[in-house]
């Protein structure tokens, strides 16, 4: 436990080091797909707690994306920017002030989005696997109506004049930290009652391990994890508009557990940079043919994946799994 | 009174459509226990085929009702072999794997149709040609029914008719229920059980593109994602009759297509939208088995 404290403060200083240097190395556009990066991160590694590690299919994370980018958004702009501009400005400590509460922001947001996953998966979980999943879908598209209709949060003109807190080191931050949980989570006694919900939930529930409770947990904590990515989305573009919370949003996340192998972390960390850099990377293939293949070339890459690795790029497997033979032989020798 | 006479007329057969549609649906889970996310977007790509059809055979232009029947036919047959070859080739090598990774090839494929569609067509909306002229057949005070509500209540009641006989009168359709059963079982007795499948895609495919071509008519501003959020209300409308059950997902989908009418009647047209999926999680805690659901308890 210890060791992963101080691992973890060892890359938070990192980060905050990186934080000077990163954003003046690249020109803005490279420096927002790598923000985008971290984003994509935090959403496949928290949609894998449910869909990778827990068996369950959610097809709505971009709701609890919405949800918690909302709602840290609107702290943030109606309560903390009022509060913040009590404070002079132009020093350290308000710079500190606005950086804690920004945090606070984050986490209310996570915190919102996790109340909506505990009012969506508690009918919804004890249920069998599929209704998971048009429940979620169906949640999306509830919370995308009703933010149309609520004119505080800027309806259909979409949310503008959000703080743009969010930088690097905060991004990379919340990142790191999805990403160490994630895999305390499974190490632990929860995360073995997770997997083996996924493995067989009959035989889970008769060796004693009440698997509503353990899905709802496992549904809330995902939540919670894609609330702070919507709060970090949110105050990096200072902007928010419901059409970019469609079911495309939802399906990003789910190619990237897919495509990194269900329930492996690393795989979905890869997943997400894979998938974030690569339509970028095929802009110029447009520009030649004139037409937008990307939107295709996605699904059938979905596609090929299913039918010749359905298992995606890792598998069950972690890096570390499949790095460490290598190193042990390199021992050995 | 009299407004909601007519709501309830437009309700009706706006359920109708839902109800051709939500049949595909109900079909292959009871066949598959597969969501065909793709099922949707096979009742847009129909929209399209008689849009083409009925221009490359002239019928756009001079309104009749054989030209119009050919129309629905020809867009019929199209779909049922792209429903076939959509099982054939994404959903058949697939069918020892996981429930899990069928769901995330149907939804692979629906995301094809939908981009491909875009490409192909064009993503800006397109005018379907009115194969038949618009005319009002009665008119009771306010009340007015055209013969459009009458055409799209009349084919789907046909269309349901037919394949309530088909499943429960001819050879193939007992091997459909079969299959639904039992897999296993079912291809002990004999029974082919790819070709059952591949005969209950065909058919699903040719309902929802008569459900297309409906609609088409009755609502003509069609564009690729259409079948996006109709397929997925159709679906609830499944859900909502009882998932497996075919009078199911009529009752369903007439529920659906009347309560949506009231909404946007009485209440507030950005709503609509949303009502599908509160009446979806209304069920699931009230009656997850869905009004006509069996519950079936899951064996070790």
């Amino acid at each position: 436990m210890t060791k992963q404290i101080l691992t973890f403060l060892i890359i938070s200083s990192l980060l905050f080091f990186g934080n000077f240097i990163v954003p003046a190395m690249m020109n803005p556009y490279l420096f927002m797909i790598l923000i985008y990066c971290g984003i994509n991160i935090i959403m496949g590694v928290s949609l894998n707690i449910i869909n990778g590690i827990t068996g369950q299919f959610s097809i709505g994370h971009a709701g609890f994306m919405a949800v918690g980018g909302y709602v840290s958004a609107a702290i943030s702009f109606y309560f903390l920017m009022p509060l913040l501009s009590l404070f002079p400005s132009d020093n350290t400590i308000s710079l500190l002030c606005q950086n804690t509460l920004f945090v606070f922001s984050i986490l209310l947001g996570g915190v919102g989005a996790a109340l909506f996953g505990y009012l969506v998966g508690l009918p919804s979980l004890h249920l069998r696997g599929d209704y998971l999943g048009i429940v979620t879908l169906g949640f999306g598209e509830i919370i995308r109506v009703i933010i149309l209709n609520l004119d505080f949060i800027g309806g259909a003109r979409g949310f503008t004049g959000i703080p743009a807190w969010s930088n690097f080191f905060w991004v990379y931050f919340f990142a790191v930290a999805v990403v160490m949980i994630s895999f305390r989570l499974l190490r632990s006694s929860h995360g073995r009652a997770l997997l083996s919900i996924r493995e067989d939930e009959i035989a889970a529930e008769s060796i004693g391990i009440p698997i509503t409770r353990y899905k709802v947990k496992a549904f809330v904590l995902s939540s919670f994890f894609a609330g702070i990515a919507g709060g970090l989305f949110a105050h990096f573009i200072g902007y928010l508009n419901p059409s970019s919370f469609t079911f495309i949003k939802s399906f990003e996340a789910i190619i990237i557990v897919v495509l990194g192998g269900m329930g492996s972390i690393s795989g979905a960390i890869v997943a997400a940079v894979i998938t974030t850099i690569l339509p970028e990377a095929l802009r110029p293939l447009q520009e030649i043919t004139k037409t937008d293949f990307r939107m295709v070339i996605y699904p059938l890459l979905l596609l090929t994946l299913m039918l010749t690795r359905p298992q995606g790029l890792f598998g069950h497997k972690e890096l570390s799994d499949i790095i460490s033979p290598f190193l042990k032989r390199k021992k050995s020798l | 009174m009299e407004e909601f006479v007519q709501h309830l007329i437009n309700g009706i057969s706006l359920g109708s459509i839902y109800g051709l549609v939500a049949l595909g649906y109900t079909m292959v889970y009871g066949i598959l226990k597969l969501i065909n996310f793709a099922h949707g977007d096979v009742y847009m790509m129909s929209t399209f085929f008689g849009f083409y059809f009925a221009r490359w055979l002239g019928f756009a232009y001079t309104p009749s009702v054989i030209g119009a029947l050919i129309v629905l036919f020809l867009a019929m047959a199209a779909c049922a072999l792209l429903g076939f070859t959509i099982e054939r080739f994404a959903y058949r090598p697939l069918r020892k794997m996981p429930r899990l990774n069928l769901l995330i090839t149907a939804i692979g494929v629906s995301l094809l149709l939908e981009n491909g569609g875009q490409i192909l067509f064009g993503a800006e909306p397109k005018f379907f040609p009115e194969l038949i002229a618009r005319t009002e057949l009665f008119r009771f005070g306010n009340i007015s029914i055209s013969n459009f509500q009458v055409i799209i209540i009349v084919v789907s009641l046909s269309f349901m008719a037919l394949l309530q006989y088909i499943i429960f009168h001819t050879k193939q359709g007992k091997a459909m229920q079969a299959v639904s059963f039992h897999h296993e079982h079912a291809s002990l007795m004999g029974i082919n059980t790819d070709r059952i499948i591949s005969f209950t895609f065909v058919l699903g495919s040719a309902l929802a593109a008569a459900a297309g071509i409906l609609v088409g008519l009755a609502y003509p501003r069609i564009d690729p994602l259409m079948g996006v959020l109709f397929g997925l209300k159709a679906f609830v409308a499944a859900v909502l009759g009882g998932i497996g059950s075919i009078p199911g997902a009529i009752v369903g989908a007439l529920i659906m297509g009347l309560s949506e009418e009231m909404v946007v009647g009485y209440f507030s047209s950005t709503y609509r939208d949303a009502l599908a999926f509160f009446l979806l999680i209304v069920i699931l805690l009230v009656k997850p088995t869905g009004l006509f659901g069996k519950s079936t308890s899951e064996k070790v």
